[in-house]
């Protein structure tokens, strides 16, 4: 037999009282909803994101290649990357200069980015990197392009690299941004 | 006493503004205990700190930003009916509240069967919201209109055969009375907390808040603005300062049906046993008294509204017909019978 439905519909009213009680009396019987609450007042409190949160990309510039291929990957097409070829010195002495590529431009339109990261996954020169930064919201739409300059300056917000688990090492593929830039989080 | 002598005019004008004066202050008090801080603090948030102290002033932005908004028509609207629709469910709203005393004298307009006026002006409401419903030109309107005429209509009779019993035990239909009756009464003889009819009439009360609940199309019942299926039912359209009045509209019922609830139900005005005061603080005593009554209960309505999930269409048809109804006939029965008895 099933069991009667009045209590049932008593009991929810008592939960949705218990939790109004929780919040509004949460030490004793002066009310501080305040400390009750779950939620913080953001602009005021802040909490601290997950290190690995997916706040927004950097770029370390002597890394890139402008080989391309995040801005292919890109589901948006948000990545924009002009480059030119220049010579650099040679690696051994007496050798030829060597051919590189140069970045005249890489941006990110933050409008259209959807943060799926795969661009930092794609990338085999670790020059992209997630930082859990989030405060960068404009007037203006537009401004949500990063240029180069600006991706290089969020290397700084890097998190330190976290140790992967036990027993994971065979599968690390990222590591860590070179400590000249990066200079801790 | 101060007699004053005022024209007819003058009269209509003061009571007109004491009306809204009351409904308004009454709705915006609920709307910011109930909606913005009581319904916070149940999932463990603050609701609006920003404007003003604790939030306080967010009715104020709110408004602001309505009035601010543009007042869209639908291109096929029939304008007239639309532009109307939310003007006359907040008359019925404000018809409601014309009649609750709020003291010995306080009342805005004291009618020989002002039970029976309430009854009928809450349902010109139907009305307005199937003009809205039809007038818009917008099939989710269209339904959510005719949703609520069907749960209105259906609400309305266990609504009305549940204060049959309260005007049985009181002998009147005047609200005015219905308080002389609960405050002077006594249960089998015991008096000297009168006899609030919640004690004696705890089933009515019980059928008038579920029906009330109902009325307000409030969830569990918001099947006519149910805003998974219908988007919002009959307001879809409306924007603005429509939107606003429909807003106020909502829950300026809520407190209307609840104050009458708290006359019928909970003595009204009148403070529970004898406090030796005297009648003429009681002009002042009075108002406070029934508000906070009302308020309480309007507490109830949304304490309900936001613990529970939507009923399904013929769930809400089949409580009215098969079981609000059976169960408010057989208290009528029983309440008729025990008052010849006694």
């Amino acid at each position: 037999m099933p069991a009667p439905k009045v209590p049932g519909v008593l009991k929810g009213l008592g939960v949705t009282l218990r939790e109004a009680m929780k919040t509004m009396f949460p030490g004793g019987p002066v009310p501080s909803p305040s400390k009750g609450a779950a939620t913080v007042q953001y602009p005021r409190e802040k909490e601290l994101p997950a290190t690995r949160s997916r706040g927004v990309i950097s770029l370390h510039e002597e890394n890139c290649t402008s080989c391309m291929l995040c801005a292919r990957e890109c589901p948006d097409w948000c990545i924009y990357i002009e480059a030119h070829k220049t010579l650099a010195p040679p690696r051994r002495a007496g050798g030829k200069p060597r051919q590189v590529n140069t970045l005249d431009r890489f941006d990110i339109d933050y409008s259209l980015c959807m943060y799926c990261g795969i661009c930092v996954e794609v990338c085999p020169f670790e020059a992209l990197f997630w930082t859990p930064e989030y405060e960068y919201s404009e007037f203006k739409i537009a401004d949500l392009l990063h240029d180069k300059e600006r991706l290089g300056q969020w290397l700084d917000t890097v998190p330190e690299f976290e140790a992967y688990e036990a027993g994971s090492e065979a599968k690390v593929k990222k590591v860590p941004p070179p400590p000249t830039k990066a200079s801790g989080s | 006493m101060i007699a004053l002598e005022l024209a007819y005019w003058q009269e209509t004008t003061l009571r007109v503004v004491i009306g809204l004066a009351a409904l308004l202050a009454l709705t915006g008090g609920v709307v910011y205990l109930f909606l913005f801080k009581f319904v916070s603090f149940m999932q463990s948030r603050l609701g609006p700190m920003e404007a003003g102290p604790y939030g306080s002033l967010q009715l104020l932005a709110e408004v602001g930003k309505w009035l601010q908004k543009e007042d869209i028509f639908t291109e096929r609207a029939d304008r007239i009916v639309f532009a109307a629709s939310p003007f006359v469910v907040i008359t019925s709203t404000f018809l409601l509240f014309v009649v609750v005393p709020g003291g010995p004298n306080a009342v805005v307009a004291d009618l020989d069967n002002s039970l029976l006026y309430a009854m009928a002006v809450s349902a010109i409401s139907v009305i307005g919201i199937l003009m809205a419903g039809w007038a818009s030109a917008n099939k989710y309107a269209l339904l959510g209109g005719l949703r609520a005429a069907g749960q209105l209509v259906a609400y309305e009779l266990p609504m009305i055969l549940a204060i049959v019993g309260v005007v049985i035990q009181a002998g009147s239909l005047n609200l005015q009375d219905i308080v002389y009756a609960q405050s002077e009464g006594e249960i089998f003889g015991v008096g000297w907390i009168g006899n609030p009819f919640i004690l004696t009439q705890f089933v009515g009360f019980l059928v008038f808040m579920i029906a009330m609940q109902a009325e307000l199309t409030q969830t569990p019942f918001d099947m006519p603005v149910a805003e998974s299926e219908l988007v919002a039912g009959y307001m879809v359209e409306y924007s603005g300062i429509r939107f606003l009045v429909y807003f106020i509209a909502e829950f300026a019922t809520a407190v209307g049906f609840s104050a009458i609830a708290a006359t019928m139900f909970l003595g009204g005005w009148a403070l529970p046993a004898d406090w030796g005061i005297s009648r003429d603080w009681m002009h002042v005593i009075g108002p406070i008294v029934a508000a906070t009554k009302a308020i309480a209960l309007t507490g109830l309505v949304f304490w309900v509204r936001f613990s529970f999930p939507r009923f399904r269409e013929d769930q809400l048809q089949r409580l009215a017909w098969k079981f609000l109804i059976p169960i408010t006939l057989a208290n009528i029965v029983v309440t008729g019978v025990l008052k010849v008895a006694f």
